[in-house]
């Protein structure tokens, strides 16, 4: 990824119902994000999205008036694609396949689609994933809330944590979403006991456990460091992109591998990271966790280093993840707060951070994790400040 | 006697039935088991949230949708003349159109009550209808007229109308069952194991090479490549490794709250299921649990898990 650099950001309003088509939402944060970076439509060569996104690139080039494409794909697995987006644009910038790609995600998965209710049809499609979900869907267990807790529930018993645990990481997100007016619960912080008497969706999870859904789209431009020189804001380095699948690997459900108390494709990320980077957990000044579901924050701050197994209760319980602990988490307010756009608004969030223009800006922020989508394979990126 | 020719009796013998009946015109002037009451007033506004003050105090009237009320039986029911229209619905029910709905019911009133009043009341039928298919079943609209009287004089008249239908054939439950509509999708990997469940097997796809065991089982062997494929029969035994309890949202098919286990087998898998016959409350960690093989609905067996060590089985 050397000699890439994320430039432009752009995002439409949060919101649980927007009004208007997922490829409407699309081209509007295109169109920002390309005005954000100070580039336009004809500079795009290179689109990238998630395979689960309505939006065909071709369409979306129609939209806002893209001419040629040299470089096109889409990353699967649900919200693991998040930095995986950004990873392929980087490597199409990289190898020469494109000069500028655009990142994008656009849905409304509050008024649309939710992916929060049951789909009945998930266990009976004959492709892999079908019969993959076939051992599960027939019991009910159906759900991203259902699945995610029954990894919460063994992880819970194994370290002795305890759903007031996994509160504190609402409580953190929904205070720092508080101070963000473009976070859906801006101004609206949650205590501990709201989270404890909050009603349960799948135990051990509570409703404030789960993000919110929402209806939004995010846009990111990536292209090459040389050019990011020229443009309108202080660039972004991706100084590292990673994706990541573990043995044994399924989507939501690897419950048949070892201990089912970590992420192994997170440690497959993170380890790429630090590797492809030469940076260590020590030197990042803050992380972008993806935070659909409260246990996996804890989970991630393991698994990728920050602290030991078992440790991130304690971690978090001493302030850890606040803006002014060790490791500030989703300054933003996460998908907890801000809004669920499937990370890429948390990619968005760790630009702001290395711009230092966030609204609860980090002080001195030179390097910045993300990750994207847990229980799920994922990806994750280290983005810096340029030398 | 075909089914046609039988049905064309029926209506036929109904028809005369009717015809004579209707013929009849008023049945009967009965006097209504009580007067107007105004206890029966007071219950009856209460009873309805009617606090309309015309109904209440030494000056109350009835209400006039009371009407029926005066000609009501009582729990004791039986001490009632026998009407010509009886033997309209006893000729019904005996061709099996024992089902009843009401469908109308209108009423005309030509002056109010006041408590103290003695009623009497006529019965007429009015109509037979011809037979109609409804989604009920199949069954005939009858209609009848009542006028009451006080003082020989109409102060209320009612026109009421029901349908008498033959009830559809309940299927017996273990005949026919409503689909159960999460079924897994099956392949020819994955056939064995609901094959197996459905003869009271719980299968472990086993290794024909090196016999591994595996679940979810696959088509190539991750430790030999091999893909002869073979299975074991689990004991039917194991422990719960971990499990939730499903509360929202509604998910089709299912009764919430519910549990379900990743359980832990003693032949070195784990396999997903529900644990039943104990409160999901009460499901924990560590837990010993035995498979039960519970039907769906007709074609769907699926594995699930009951509290109990193999001691208890055994």
């Amino acid at each position: 990824m050397a000699g890439t650099a994320l430039v432009g950001i752009g995002a439409t309003e949060f919101s649980k119902n927007s009004g208007r088509s997922e490829l409407q939402l699309a081209a509007e944060a295109v169109f920002a994000a390309l005005d954000d970076a100070g580039l336009a439509p004809a500079d795009v060569d290179g689109l990238v999205t998630y395979t689960q996104d309505a939006n065909q690139e071709i369409a979306l080039a129609r939209e806002v008036g893209i001419g040629d494409l040299t470089y096109f794909s889409r990353v699967h697995y649900g919200g693991g694609a998040a930095c995986g987006t950004v990873a392929h644009a980087a490597m199409a910038v990289a190898t020469g396949a494109a000069e500028v790609v655009v990142c994008y995600r656009a849905f409304n998965e509050r008024s649309g689609q939710r992916f929060g209710q049951p789909n009945a049809g998930l266990g009976g499609e004959p492709s892999s994933q079908g019969l993959e979900m076939s051992w599960h869907v027939p019991y009910g267990l159906m759900t991203p809330a259902a699945w995610v807790a029954m990894f919460a529930q063994r992880y819970m018993h194994r370290y002795g944590v305890k759903s007031e645990d996994f509160g504190r990481v609402a409580v953190a997100m929904r205070r720092h979403a508080a101070n963000n007016p473009a976070a859906w619960f801006y101004q609206r912080p949650i205590t501990l006991a709201d989270h404890q008497a909050s009603k349960w969706i799948v135990e051990p999870l509570h409703l404030l456990d789960c993000c919110q859904e929402s209806d939004g789209a995010v846009a990111l431009v990536v292209t090459s460091a040389e050019r990011a020189r020229d443009l309108r804001r202080t660039p972004a380095m991706i100084k590292a992109a990673a994706q990541g699948a573990g043995a044994g690997q399924m989507m939501m459900t690897s419950y048949y591998r070892d201990d089912m108390t970590g992420l192994a494709e997170m440690g497959v990320v993170g380890r790429k990271l630090w590797e492809i980077s030469g940076l260590s957990p020590s030197d990042m000044q803050a992380a972008i966790l993806y935070d659909h579901f409260t246990p996996f924050v804890l989970t991630q701050l393991e698994e990728l280093g920050f602290c030991a197994r078992g440790e991130a209760k304690d971690f978090i319980r001493d302030g850890g993840i606040e803006i002014d602990g060790h490791l500030p988490v989703n300054p933003h307010g996460g998908q907890l707060g801000e809004a669920y756009i499937h990370g890429m608004n948390g990619i968005a969030e760790a630009v702001r951070q290395i711009r230092g223009t966030s609204v609860n800006q980090v002080p001195g922020v030179t390097n910045i994790l993300v990750t994207a989508g847990t229980g799920v394979p994922t990806s994750g990126l280290v983005l810096g400040a340029a030398d | 006697m075909t089914g046609t020719q039988e049905a064309e009796g029926h209506e036929r013998a109904l028809r005369e039935l009717a015809d004579k009946i209707i013929a009849q015109g008023e049945g009967p002037r009965l006097l209504t088991p009580s007067p107007v009451d105004r206890t029966m007033i007071k219950h009856w506004a209460e009873a309805m949230g009617d606090a309309n003050p015309r109904y209440q105090g030494p000056d109350a009237i009835a209400p006039p949708a009371m009407i029926q009320v005066w000609s009501m039986d009582g729990l004791k029911r039986g001490d009632r003349p026998r009407l010509p229209l009886d033997d309209m619905f006893e000729a019904l029910d005996e061709r099996g159109f024992t089902g009843v709905v009401a469908t109308n019911c209108e009423h005309t009133y030509h002056r109010h009550l006041v408590p103290g009043e003695h009623l009497t009341s006529t019965t007429r039928m009015s109509d037979l209808s011809g037979l109609k298919k409804t989604a009920l079943g199949d069954g005939y609209f009858v209609t009848w007229n009542v006028t009451w009287y006080a003082q020989d004089k109409p102060v209320a008249e009612m026109i009421f109308r029901l349908l008498k239908f033959r009830p559809r054939e309940e299927r017996c439950p273990s005949e026919e069952r409503k689909p159960y509509p999460l079924r897994p999708a099956v392949n020819r990997d994955t056939a064995f194991f609901w094959e197996g469940a459905r003869s009271g097997e719980l299968r472990i796809q086993k290794c024909g090479d090196c016999g591994e065991l595996r679940h979810p089982p696959g088509p190539v062997c991750p430790s030999c490549r091999s893909t002869e494929r073979t299975y074991a029969v689990a004991a039917g035994t194991g422990t719960v490794y971990s499990y939730v309890v499903h509360h929202h949202p509604p998910v089709p098919g299912r009764e919430t709250p519910f549990a379900v286990a990743v359980v832990e087998l003693p032949e070195g898998v784990r396999i997903v299921g529900n644990v039943v016959d104990r409160a999901p409350a009460e499901v924990e960690i560590g837990m010993p649990v035995r498979v039960v093989f519970q039907a769906m609905d007709d074609e769907l067996i699926l594995p699930m898990w009951t509290p109990g060590s193999p001691d208890a089985n055994a």
